[in-house]
Parts: structure tokens; sequence; C-alpha cells
């Protein structure tokens, strides 16, 4: 019993890490907050964070199949022009459009799987090519910034739930439960982990890795198209920037590597992703805390960052056989 | 004698390399219907001019991707270069003189950094290069916004990037082709090189037979940084100006050019011949969309799915089966 117990804590080493950094950095910013943890503090640390941490899991499902997906900020912002122009008017009118955008996130998934499983093409430069396309659709869709959002929408899930708790949490938690969990616990899932452990032998096993891919490719679109969502929710315009695309992207990366997810695949999981995301955003928050000149930001969040990667080389030290760091 | 001779030269032909080739004649070919101004010496003088930006910087990215690596820091590294070379330009005399080596310089230094992290601490390198690519905006934007440096570059920069010395030709070209023609002579005549092929092929191989792997990737990281440094010296002095996000629009392109000429990604097999059609073809094909009014929306759209389809035609993986 005792076996389990330990080995459930290596399995999930780097989701609890990546909690308990969290919490102490949260501990920190929240304590020494001007304004003391209030709710309209929450919130808007809130829906920041929650943003990150969705497409941090869109990251997550591709990168857990050893691929990488340089697209998901593009088929965000895509997905938030697309928002711009069908999430307005009646509820019904509202409710086809959430529908349309997140179609439209899973067909841009879809054709990166594809392009990935039958054109045998590497995930890295397939993403990057495809990115370019999905932003040139975006920028077709809002040449300029503008458009609308059904505005009662936006608001009920950027504001406060009665009780004062932001209701970007609970749309992360739904998304979990929805998405995530499930799909962990699926046989597609487990064969999404074990065609990123090792492909070849999830092949010689049986393992359905077309399928598996295909799956994790279009439910990170679907989720990349939940963030755009948000995003049009938040800003109320829909606004085709290949900086927006391009900086999601990479802290994307950023929040899977401090999530404890290993960019080799087949270990980590979306909850670790969601943490990393969480603390990516609350290093950026305590400076402003601390009172430190928004000219040393982007300095400092890079350093942190470095920092951060580093420690994952810990594991040298326990390294006898020199051969073993060559995989 | 002759034929076999022949066939033995067809053979050696990388078909990728071949392929590349056959889309810059096909992109000309296209091009020339619309206009023949893009069959004139003028306009084909001033892309390889324009190309050879692209060029240099592909030529650090393509010795990391054989390596079986990824060098992401490329945007603000390019930046780091550019302004560097042209804050050095404001310290005076001196300062004019140490221009290009001081942004050189900056981005070996950076480019050691992300070097360390693969080589020693054993950190994917595009993680390390992302990260490196976050310390260098946050470098540069406490620079320019603490110091605010002198942002035009000096006589010297712009003579590389935009004079002419012989035959018309551009400058910027010569500098591109004696920065190829030390790549080959370094991949394909010296043990670095070799060592950069092994490693790519299987690095525990490489380290067993007693290569020094952890120097190698070092220095391929640092040779990557300091030539994206020179690509954003040569775009400072093309410019006339350094700025912030000069280098943003050329790490597609350069891993597209590497890729699109032949260099597997996962490493270990490319050759610099190829990486040359790479780049003239994406700057070529980049041009043509845009003499044709081609607007920006379609543009990228275009551009993406010309890679997509180049890949698919040449640059596929192999099945399990195989």
């Amino acid at each position: 019993m005792s076996g389990d117990w330990s080995y459930g804590l290596r399995e999930h080493k780097g989701t609890l890490l990546a909690f308990a950094a969290f919490v102490m950095m949260f501990t920190i910013y929240a304590t020494n907050h001007p304004a003391g943890l209030n709710a309209n503090v929450a919130t808007t640390a809130a829906n920041k964070g929650v943003l990150l941490a969705i497409v941090a899991m869109a990251q997550t499902l591709v990168v857990l199949t050893s691929g990488i997906d340089l697209s998901v900020g593009m088929v965000m912002v895509l997905a938030n022009c697309l928002a711009s122009w069908t999430v307005v008017g009646s509820p019904l009118m509202t409710t086809l459009g959430v529908l349309e955008v997140l179609l439209a996130g899973s067909v841009c998934g879809a054709i990166n799987g594809l392009i990935v499983i039958y054109g045998r093409l590497q995930p890295i430069v397939t993403t990057i090519a495809t990115g370019s396309v999905f932003y040139g659709v975006a920028l077709a869709l809002r040449r300029v910034p503008g458009g609308d959002v059904n505005a009662s929408l936006a608001d009920a899930l950027t504001g406060q739930l009665p009780g004062g708790v932001p209701a970007s949490l609970a749309l992360l938690l739904a998304l979990v439960a929805i998405v995530w969990l499930p799909y962990r616990r699926s046989a597609i899932g487990r064969a999404a982990y074990a065609v990123g452990s090792s492909e070849v032998a999830a092949y010689m096993s049986g393992v359905p890795i077309r399928r598996a891919k295909f799956v994790a490719y279009t439910l990170s679109g679907l989720l990349a198209s939940v963030a755009g969502l948000f995003l049009t929710f938040i800003t109320y315009t829909g606004e085709a920037s290949a900086a927006n695309g391009s900086t999601y992207t990479l802290y994307s990366i950023a929040a899977v590597v401090l999530g404890g997810v290993s960019l080799f695949g087949g270990s980590g999981s979306a909850i670790g992703a969601i943490f990393g995301a969480l603390m990516f955003r609350t290093i950026g928050d305590l400076l402003f805390v601390f009172n430190v000149e928004p000219l040393w930001q982007p300095l400092f969040q890079g350093v942190v960052l470095v920092a951060a990667v580093c420690m994952g080389s810990v594991r040298l030290l326990r390294i006898r056989n020199r051969l073993d760091l060559y995989g | 004698m002759l034929r076999g001779r022949l066939g033995n030269m067809c053979r050696h032909v990388d078909p990728a390399i071949a392929c590349a080739f056959g889309c810059i004649v096909v992109v000309l070919l296209i091009g020339s219907l619309y206009s023949t101004n893009f069959l004139s010496p003028e306009y084909l003088l001033q892309q390889l001019k324009v190309a050879s930006f692209l060029g240099v910087i592909a030529t650090g990215m393509m010795i990391v991707i054989l390596l079986g690596q990824i060098d992401l820091s490329v945007p603000w590294v390019v930046a780091v270069g550019g302004m560097m070379a042209t804050a050095a330009t404001g310290w005076g005399p001196v300062g004019e003189v140490l221009a290009i080596p001081v942004g050189i310089g900056c981005g070996i230094a950076l480019g050691l950094v992300s070097g360390v992290g693969v080589a020693f601490l054993r950190i994917p390198s595009m993680v390390v290069t992302l990260a490196v690519n976050a310390v260098a905006q946050g470098l540069m934007v406490v620079h320019t916004g603490g110091f605010s440096p002198q942002d035009s570059s000096s006589l010297a920069m712009r003579f590389i990037a935009t004079g002419h010395t012989l035959l018309g030709i551009p400058n910027a070209l010569l500098v591109w082709v004696a920065i190829g023609a030390a790549a080959v002579f370094l991949l394909t005549r010296t043990t670095f090189g070799r060592t950069v092929y092994a490693i790519g092929n299987r690095e525990r191989a490489a380290y067993l037979s007693g290569a020094r792997t952890r120097t190698v990737v070092m220095a391929a990281f640092a040779i990557s940084g300091g030539l994206s440094a020179f690509g954003g010296v040569l775009l400072a002095g093309y410019a006339s100006k350094a700025a912030q996000a000069m280098g943003d629009p050329y790490l597609l392109p350069a891993i597209a050019a590497v890729v699109l000429g032949g260099t597997s990604i996962l490493g270990g097999r490319g050759n610099y011949l190829g990486t040359v059609a790479g780049v003239i073809l994406i700057t070529l094909l980049q041009s043509i969309l845009s003499v044709m009014q081609m607007e920006e929306f379609g543009r990228h759209i275009t551009y993406g799915v010309v890679i997509v389809a180049m890949l698919l035609i040449y640059g596929r993986g192999r099945r399990h089966s195989d």
C-alpha cells in the first residue's frame, strides 16, 4: 500500500510542486497588496491568470503526446476575432455564436492533427506554418480592432459569483471537470500518455496512436478557442494582434514547464500546467505589489523563468551513470 | 565514363535541395507572368541583398537544428545585436570602431548562456532559448528605458548592409557569401562539423566515441547567438536605426528556410546548399506576394499554405512500419 502512495507522490510531483510554489507566491502577493485581498483584487488577478491557464491546458494536451503546438496563440486570436462578430444579440444567437467559435477552434486543432498524423511532418514546423494561416484568417476577419460581444454574458463570466468568488475560477473548474478529468480517465487519454512516453512501444502494443493524437490536437484547438472567447469577454473587442498570439504561445510553453509537464511528453498533467500559468501571472503581479519600476518587470520575469527552468536540472545531481544523460 | 559521372552526380544531389531550387524557378516564373521585372538582374540582386539578412540568421539556426535542437531566442538576440551596436556607436570614435564587434559579442554571450543550459544543465533547448529570449527582452527594455542609448547606426554598419563594392554586388550579399563559405568549411571539413552531425544523429553514440559533445553543443549555440546578433547589426545598418521589435519577423522564416532546404528538424541530416535555397525561396515568396499587392491576410495564408504544401512534398517523416 505504501508503494502505491510513493508512486502516486512521484507521479504527481510536478503538479504538487507547482501548486505549492503558486500558493506561496500568491500568499506573498495577497499579504503585501496595498488594498489587501478583497474580491475585486482577486477577480482581476483571476481573470488574467485563467486566460493563460486555459491556453496552457491546450498546450499541455499536445505536449503530452510529445508534440508541441506553436499555433495555440494564433487559434486564440482567431477565436477572439470570430467571437467579436458572432457572440452578440439575443441569447439564442449568442449561444449559436459561442458554438461556432468552439467549432472553428476544433477545426483548427483538427487540421494541425491531420497534417501531423497523415502528413508525417514534425509538429513544430507544422504548427508554425498553420499558425501563420490562422493569423491570416484572423486578420481577414478583423482588419482593424473592433466588434462587440454580448455584454451580459461577458460580465457574468468575468465578474463575481455571489459570495465574491471570481466567476472565471468557476469556468476554469468547469473546464477541468468537463474536459480534462474525463479525458485523463478515458482510454484515449491513456493512449496519449503512452504515445508521449514511447511512440514505438505504443505502436507495438496496438495503442490507437492516430486517434490519440487526433483527439489531443482537436481538444487543444477547442481549448484555445475557449481562451479566445474568454479574451473577448475581457476586452469586449476583437483584435488580430500577432504580438498577442506569439506572446501567449510562448507563455503557454513557460507555464507548461513551470507546471511540471515534461516537454518530451508522457508525463505531467493539465492541472500542473494551470498552476504553472497562475504562478507565472503572479510573478508579474508581485513586482507591481513591491513597487518595482515597470521598466524592470520584463527582465525580472525572464530571470525568474531562467531560474525556474534551471531547477529542473537538479535531477542531474542524482544521476550515477553519465550515459543516462544521453537518452 | 561521362555518363557514369553524371549519374553519380545526380545520385549525390539531395532531392529536397533539387526540389527547393525547382520551387525557386517556379516562383520566379509565376512572378514573371505577372511582370517581366521579376527576371531583371536589378530585381534579383535586390532580392539577394534582402535575403542576406535572413541568410546570416538562418546559418546559425541551421547549425543548431543539425544538433537536433532549436533556437527560439532569435527575435530578441537580433534586437540585442542591432541595439547594442548602435548604442556602442554613441560612445564616440572608439565606439564607432567597436560597434559591430560589440553587437556580435553580446549575441555570443547570450548564445553561450543557452549553450550552457542545453549542454551542461540538460534543459530542453526550446525552453532555455525561450527563457534567454525573455531575459534579452528584459535587458533591452531596461537598457533603452534607463539609459536612452543612441539608436542610429554607424557608417561602417551602413556600409556593410547597404553599400556596393565590386561590380555592383551588394556588400550584404558578400557578407552572406563569406559566412556561408565559413559555415560550409566548418560543417564539412572540421572535427567540429563532424561532431555536430554525429550529435544530431545520436548523441549517446557521439559521446561514447569520445567526441566532446558538451563543448560542441555549447559552441554551436554561441555561434547561433553571434550570427543572429550579426543579422541584427546588418538590419540596423540597412534601416539605419535599431528598434525593439526588429527581430520578430525573423524567427519563423529562419526555421522555415532551414527546414525547406531539406535539413531534418530532428537533426543530423542537412546541407548548407539547401539552406541557401530555402532562404532565397522564402525571400522571393515574401517579395512576390507583396509586389502582387496581395492583402496582408492573404500573404499570411499563402505563406503558411505554401510551406505546408512544400514540406508535404518532400519533408515527410518515416512510417512506423518502415
